[in-house]
């Protein structure tokens, strides 16, 4: 395939992870969610957070890309300081969000949805949007149609497309699989490797946990806000106590 | 040749003044519409937008007038139009930035931004007075007709005549390219492009660097383009009264919510739908009827409804909606 | 950032103050005559009434504003639609107008009732839209051919004098009650449409009904006569003449050093206002012993969250409509008072920015939840809108002094009425934005 290209050169301390996110503790109200949670991802890593329901799994997303006040913890992205900044701003740093829900402009068509997504941007987007295109080639066909009207996979689909037209070098994914059907969420899973094999690190979170951990480069399992067990995928599923706790036997 | 006198009895009391006051409703839905769909209340000082955008309008043209400029057979109200937006969008302005922008950060509930409305809808219904008067004003100057009743019989030969006014025909025109202009620029340009966003997913057009505070002041702007223009059309079209403007308010809500509010086409279908609704319900249809049956002696005018009812059949219709689609016809924003 | 200034705002002694302030105004009023004042007890008093009525008005829209929440913008139509009742149920019978066409006119509205009502089982069971539309066609010819003659008969009947169907002669008293109940059934009917759906809806279709009300009392002449006016609605309390002719009451008015015509107008008015009194004060206790009911537990509880209520298994939507039909309920009431008080039915002044937007503001100053508020309210800035009428003047006058007589000048003082609207408005804004919870926030 095509190579989505990235905004900036690599960065060229190789020892610090791309993003680095340690010891966050924050929540919404005064009782805190996260108690020093701790994410990284390295370059073109896929890294899934798992854990049970109300791990702060999403919060901890949220808490790296800046829609959670943070109390205590760094957040480094390519070795900068970003704690101090908006989401937005973020944004123009390079990562890339896809919310779980409401991820979509459901009226506008899908070729509108992906020029949104590039709105920041100033130069040609035509490039990005034909790779966005080889990426999903389903949704491809149905550029001039309203994104509302496609199937929860290819909304999907336009969602993350949406989230690439930044060029982001961070790709966060809140539960991208939610609700849609094995078959999908195999095929979403195939896009995400690829799209990681183009420099591009991942970060998600996933309730499908086993499939997920199949991909992953490094997991997180969150229990109550903190690092429960930290590993690569494959350790990860082999630890017969991850198995019998978190993935069901 | 009785079916044709009765076409243009037809055309003449029935079609022609529907479709001018057709464009006129819709113009001022769409400006209800859009402001729904990025600030999400019904702003009920709409009709008082209108009525000041218009009576600023009537003022420049009277210096226009007083300066012997004029636009021959069209009205100079025209030339003075621009003024009259300008003026109208800069009031909006303020109003957003005194008014409306405490309660968005403070993300207060639909209803208060509402009431917020009524409070500046006083303020402008006093301010139109002030400058203006209560009084009617007519200011439409050049050509009245386009085509006269004489002429029209002169040329078919037809018994019946039929008139087009000017003020009809530059409403409709004029309407067509407003729609026309909105609609280039809300689906080819990238801040159009940008309002629909916004009007579609709030925290994602966030999410994607859009301004938010940038959205609403272009939907303010485009909303007192459309309210001035709609005004003065009414105005050119019935006579200016500020008082008009308040009651035209519930026809243009009807329009709004019958095409679905937040949808600019459904406002557009929803205006005519009230105005052709309106007419024809409000029309004796006995001189048509008389073309076409010529034995049948009806006992009355065969008019379903007074014209002082007017406005009760928007209402009607507002009911039946609500009744049967609260999300209007064309899928407006859930209810 | 609030709530540091609602916390200073809870003081017990707050209310008292406004009433104390409030009552001062009115005895200047009543004493002191200057440029501010008239000096004049039966101005005094007259203001009082009124305001006394409006803050009827203000209860009802208090109620559902500030229990449940609801944006009623067709105050004008319900009012309008309670003082129809004290014009069909306390005037005299007019001579021959049922004869010429009594009967079949209530046919031809019973007709149009059970068009609607078939129309709604034949949609709810059978769901064909043709059959409704077909029904509802036939219902509204059927219904014109019987209303056209007869309603035509019921005004040809003596038109110069009546005119109308007029009324079945019973104490006006019993009226407010009726208007209480048309202005409650209109309600109904609005609200079980409206009602469920965006917050919005409320009050567009408020709007719409308040404006149709009020055109058909403006042009159904044989219902009230229309822009004629109907006069001479009889009074629950002596008449001026009555007691101008009375030996005793000119011996009464002259132990208090008042002239007869001055005293004979204070005395109606007091029993006018003993009167208004009575009501108001019972529907505040009515309302405040709701309130502390179950029931009231329920609506606060829904307004409060209407969500969590609603996963409660509370039917919010039936709720809203209880209240919004308790509330217009209320507010005709108000409009039969306001009828009988003047003695007169004019459905020209029935002005939605006076008696819609006006009310409004008196709710949102006073409090909005609170009922001594919204009397508070009602009465203060009742005055005050009188009083800006004179006062309005007098300020663009002296603001305008230094100005050289000409046009500008001339306009400036001749648009001192329009300033009324922008104060309003104007108050209304601030309130909202700074004091959100009124003068007299609820506890």
């Amino acid at each position: 395939m095509s190579q989505v290209q990235t905004q900036a050169a690599p960065a060229t301390q190789a020892k610090e992870p791309y993003l680095s996110a340690t010891a966050m503790r924050g929540g919404y109200g005064k009782a805190d969610i996260l108690h020093g949670c701790t994410l990284q991802v390295d370059m073109g890593q896929i890294a899934v957070i798992v854990g049970p329901n109300g791990a702060g799994k999403s919060t901890a997303m949220k808490a790296v890309f800046g829609m959670l006040p943070l109390r205590e913890g760094s957040v480094k992205l390519d070795g900068e300081d970003i704690i101090k900044l908006s989401p937005q701003e973020r944004v123009y740093k390079g990562m890339g969000f896809v919310p779980q829900v409401h991820n979509i402009f459901p009226t506008m068509t899908v070729e509108e949805n992906l020029e949104m997504g590039a709105f920041i941007r100033k130069d040609d987007i035509k490039d990005t949007i034909e790779q966005v295109y080889h990426l999903f080639p389903a949704v491809a066909e149905k550029r001039k149609q309203a994104a509302g009207e496609l199937s929860g996979g290819q909304r999907q689909q336009v969602a993350v497309g949406r989230a690439l037209m930044t060029r982001p070098r961070l790709l966060m994914l809140d539960e991208p699989t939610a609700g849609v059907s094995p078959i999908v969420m195999d095929e979403l899973f195939d896009r995400i490797i690829e799209i990681a094999r183009t420099g591009i690190s991942i970060l998600m979170v996933e309730q499908n946990a086993r499939q997920a951990l199949e991909i992953a480069d490094i997991g997180y399992v969150l229990v109550q806000g903190t690092n429960r067990y930290t590993d690569t995928g494959e350790a990860l599923m082999a630890d017969p106590e991850v198995r019998r706790t978190f993935l069901g036997g | 040749m009785d079916i044709l006198n009765a076409l243009v009895v037809f055309l003449n009391f029935v079609f022609i003044p529907a479709a001018a006051y057709g464009a006129q409703l819709a113009l001022g839905a769409l400006g209800v519409t859009l402001i729904y769909g990025i600030l999400r209340f019904s702003n009920f000082a709409h009709g008082d937008t209108m009525a000041f955008g218009a009576a600023i309008t009537i003022i420049v043209t009277w210096g226009l007038q007083s300066l012997g400029i004029s636009l021959g057979v069209l009205p100079t109200a025209l030339l003075a139009l621009p003024f009259g937006i300008a003026a109208t969008a800069l009031l909006v302005l303020g109003t957003d930035r005194v008014v409306y922008r405490f309660y968005r950060v403070q993300k207060a509930a639909p209803i208060i931004f509402v009431m917020a409305s009524v409070g500046v809808m006083f303020v402008m219904n006093g301010l139109t007075r002030l400058i203006i008067g209560v009084d009617e004003q007519r200011f439409d100057d050049g050509a009245r007709f386009v085509i006269t009743v004489r002429d029209f019989r002169e040329m078919t030969g037809l018994q019946e005549g039929l008139a087009f006014r000017t003020t009809q025909a530059l409403t409709l025109v004029i309407a067509v390219l407003v729609v026309w202009a909105l609609f280039w620029f809300l689906n080819r340009t990238k801040s159009g492009k940008a309002m629909r966003a916004y009007s579609d997913n709030e925290d994602l057009a966030l999410l994607s660097g859009i301004d938010p505070e940038k959205v609403v002041r272009m939907t303010w702007i485009i909303a007192a383009g459309l309210a001035t223009i709609a005004g003065v059309l009414y105005g050119l079209d019935k006579s200016f009264r500020p008082f008009n403007y308040f009651q035209i308010l519930l026809p243009i809500f009807a329009a709004a919510i019958v095409g679905g509010l937040g949808n600019p086409l459904g406002a557009i279908a929803g205006g005519f739908i009230v105005a052709f609704s309106e007419v024809a319900i409000t029309y004796p249809w006995v001189k048509v009827a008389g073309y076409l049956f010529p034995n049948w002696e009806p006992g009355g005018l065969l008019q379903l409804l007074g014209t002082e009812y007017k406005f009760a059949v928007s209402f009607v219709i507002l009911i039946v909606v609500l009744l049967f689609r609260p999300t209007g016809l064309f899928r407006g924003k859930s209810v | 950032m609030s709530t540091n200034r609602q916390a200073s705002a809870a003081n017990p002694w707050r209310a008292p103050i406004f009433f104390a302030i409030l009552a001062v105004l009115f005895i200047l009023e009543g004493t002191v005559r200057n440029g501010m004042f008239s000096g004049s007890w039966n101005t005094a008093l007259a203001i009082l009434n009124v305001g006394l009525i409006s803050a009827i008005v203000a209860l009802g829209v208090n109620m559902q504003w500030g229990y449940a929440g609801l944006f009623n913008v067709g105050v004008v139509g319900f009012l309008a639609l309670g003082g129809l009742a004290p014009v069909l149920v306390s005037l005299p019978p007019v001579e021959g107008a049922w004869q010429a066409g009594g009967p079949r006119l209530l046919l031809s509205l019973a007709v149009g009732l059970g068009t609607l009502a078939l129309a709604k089982v034949v949609w709810t069971r059978f769901r064909k839209g043709w059959a409704v539309a077909l029904i509802l066609l036939a219902g509204l010819l059927l219904y014109r051919w019987l209303f056209g003659p007869a309603s035509t008969a019921i005004e040809a009947n003596n038109p110069s004098r009546y005119g109308n169907i007029g009324g079945l002669g019973m104490p006006v008293l019993l009226s407010w009650l009726v208007g209480g109940a048309f202005a409650a059934a209109a309600a109904w009917a609005v609200g079980k449409v409206a009602l469920g759906l965006r917050s919005d809806y409320l009050a567009i279709a408020t709007l719409g009904i308040g404006e149709i009300i009020v055109s058909v009392l403006r042009n159904e002449e044989w219902l009230a006569r229309g822009v004629n006016n109907i006069t001479g609605v009889p009074r629950p309390v002596p008449y001026e003449i009555q007691l101008q002719q009375n030996p005793e009451f000119i011996d009464f008015a002259a132990r208090w050093g008042f002239s007869v015509a001055e005293a004979s107008g204070i005395w109606v008015k007091i029993c006018y206002l003993s009167l208004f009194l009575v009501v108001l004060l019972s529907i505040i206790l009515l309302a405040e012993l709701a309130l502390k009911s179950p029931w009231g537990r329920m609506m606060r509880a829904i307004r409060d969250n209407e969500t969590a209520a609603e996963a409660m298994g509370k039917d919010v939507t039936a709720r809203h409509l209880q209240i919004f039909v308790l509330g217009s309920a209320v507010i005709g009431i108000a409009g039969a008072m306001m009828v009988t008080l003047d003695g007169l039915m004019a459905p020209t002044q029935y002005n939605p920015l006076r008696y819609t937007f006006l009310i409004w503001v008196m709710v949102i100053v006073g409090g909005s939840g609170n009922n001594w508020g919204a009397v508070l309210g009602a009465v203060l800035i009742w005055f005050l809108w009188i009083k800006a009428e004179v006062w309005g003047p007098n300020l663009i006058g002296f603001l305008v002094s230094p100005l050289p007589a000409g046009d500008v000048k001339t306009h400036l003082l001749g648009s001192a009425a329009h300033m009324r609207f922008i104060a309003m408005g104007a108050v209304l804004l601030l309130v909202l934005r700074f004091a959100p919870r009124g003068l007299v926030p609820e506890k």
